[in-house]
């Protein structure tokens, strides 16, 4: 099968989306990652990797943590970064996204980090470019976000090292959600044996099985037994119609609290993608508490896009070698 | 060809590291052989205290590098999925550091070491020690502690190994150009 996110020796060429990844790659990229974590410890918080290297972030719709995060970790490894927020640039005048990323090409740029607001807008992009240009998805639609889903496992890993010993719930708004998605076919790839997700039925995909995941509608039975618990956000923009009757309806059936977490192991971890809506999928006090690793996620996310840049990057083109 | 005893050679270099150490020094193992090597040189050195390896009154620090950040081929190469994480958990500032590897060749991979090491601090010093200088410096870098010189062409390759039991071990290989 041909896999567009890898060359011809089976090495990563863009990350697109963790569906069809073998879990040799994913483990490289954490194996790797582990090499970033000290970086930011350090005095001098740089490594040389890709100086002279140009980044662009193309960002067709807004985020401020995943730019910023990509930001940090595209500086962190040397390169020069470029941002764009495309919604208020040329494309408000007419440009198409092919014009925009040739443009930027005729300006050496060497990687584009994109999201957008359509799935698949990634894809078509790396379809398009020159061979020794990577094309990294930063979300796109509701269908992946690549380095979120390897963030969380690399969190998970951190604080759970035996994958395959592991009860991991996600809980709420799986149906608009690329992380959860992505997320998912992580965790399987993986080798986790028991990925549980846990929301409405009207929050859930239709296809929601074929995931190869157990489905509750009910937190309390869902969240048994369970070693990472992983919070989505309720995605209030990407919701049209009435799917749930109010925040404060969701808070009371699908929210964690204190007293849910209870039914969780008691070492289980609490992780959430960000940005967190209070009092609706999560309670203040469990967000802010001693098994939140919510925090951690953030910084282990640079770790993980300073790996995956450093992969792509590095991978022999033909061009210079 | 005749190849040293591995384990005489890191006996002589641990005495060449014990007269050459200071109460701020510290060692600093290359990935991997050179981390080998320092486990066993620490081994070595007879430590006054040997819990908390204590030279006079000071503790001896030590570390590991990778330096596979750092490396000047990493656009032809990419990064080896065996990397591991460098940990230098101390303080780097005004220490006299004694850079160990196994064997040494061009000395890029020391240079590599080096600019890592400075990301961390500015050292007092840095002295390199090595197992064996095989030849074939391509930088105006070289050891000062050596256990042997075994001068080699470039198409031979010369690794150091161990046994289960730790055991060093010397490996000559002809490359072919196949």
């Amino acid at each position: 099968m041909n896999n567009p996110q890898l060359d011809r020796d089976g090495q990563l060429k863009h990350l697109l989306t963790i569906e069809g990844l073998p879990k040799r790659v994913l483990n490289q990229i954490l194996d790797t990652a582990e090499t970033f974590v000290g970086v930011a410890q350090r005095d001098i918080k740089k490594v040389p990797l890709l100086r002279g290297k140009t980044i662009c972030n193309l960002f067709f719709e807004n985020s401020t943590r995943t730019r910023t995060t990509f930001e940090i970790a595209a500086k962190r490894l040397s390169a020069d970064v470029l941002n764009l927020n495309v919604s208020t640039s040329s494309q408000s005048k007419g440009e198409t996204i092919l014009d925009t990323v040739y443009n930027l090409i005729a300006m050496h740029a060497d990687m584009f980090v994109v999201r957008h607001a359509q799935s698949g807008a990634a894809h078509f992009i790396a379809q398009h470019v020159p061979n020794n240009i990577s094309v990294i998805n930063a979300g796109d639609g509701r269908h992946a976000h690549p380095t979120q889903g390897l963030l969380d496992v690399f969190t998970i890993r951190k604080y759970k090292p035996d994958m395959h010993n592991l009860r991991v719930a996600l809980v709420g708004d799986v149906l608009h959600s690329r992380v959860a998605r992505s997320e998912i076919h992580a965790l399987t790839t993986l080798g986790v044996p028991e990925v549980r997700v846990i929301a409405p039925k009207t929050l859930l995909p239709a296809d929601v099985n074929k995931l190869g995941v157990q489905v509750f509608h009910d937190l309390k039975t869902g969240l048994q037994d369970v070693d990472v618990i992983m919070m989505l956000r309720l995605q209030n923009e990407r919701m049209n119609g009435a799917m749930l009757p109010s925040a404060q309806e969701y808070f009371k059936t699908f929210g964690l609290t204190q007293e849910k977490l209870s039914y969780a192991k008691s070492d289980a971890i609490v992780m959430h993608p960000g940005p967190m809506n209070r009092g609706v999928e999560i309670d203040s006090c469990v967000a802010d508490g001693d098994q939140s690793v919510i925090l951690p996620q953030v910084t282990y996310g640079i770790a993980v896009r300073m790996a995956v840049m450093a992969i792509l990057n590095g991978r022999n083109t033909g061009e210079n070698a | 060809m005749h190849l040293p005893d591995p384990e005489n050679l890191l006996t002589n270099i641990s005495a060449q590291i014990k007269t050459k150490l200071k109460p701020n020094s510290a060692l600093v193992g290359i990935h991997s052989g050179g981390v080998w090597l320092m486990q066993r040189i620490l081994q070595q050195i007879n430590f006054e205290n040997l819990d908390t390896k204590k030279i006079g009154t000071c503790a001896l620090e030590f570390g590991t590098l990778d330096a596979a950040l750092y490396r000047d081929d990493y656009n032809q190469r990419g990064l080896k999925s065996e990397s591991k994480p460098s940990n230098i958990a101390f303080n780097v500032q005004d220490k006299h550091i004694i850079l160990i590897d196994d064997i040494f060749y061009t000395g890029r991979t020391t240079r590599a070491a080096m600019n890592e090491l400075f990301d961390y601090g500015r050292p007092a010093s840095i002295t390199l020690a090595v197992l064996i200088n095989r030849g074939g410096a391509q930088l105006p870098i070289s050891p000062q502690i050596v256990g042997a010189e075994i001068m080699l062409t470039t198409a031979q390759n010369l690794q150091l190994t161990h046994d289960t039991q730790g055991k060093l071990m010397l490996t000559l290989d002809e490359i072919s150009h196949e």
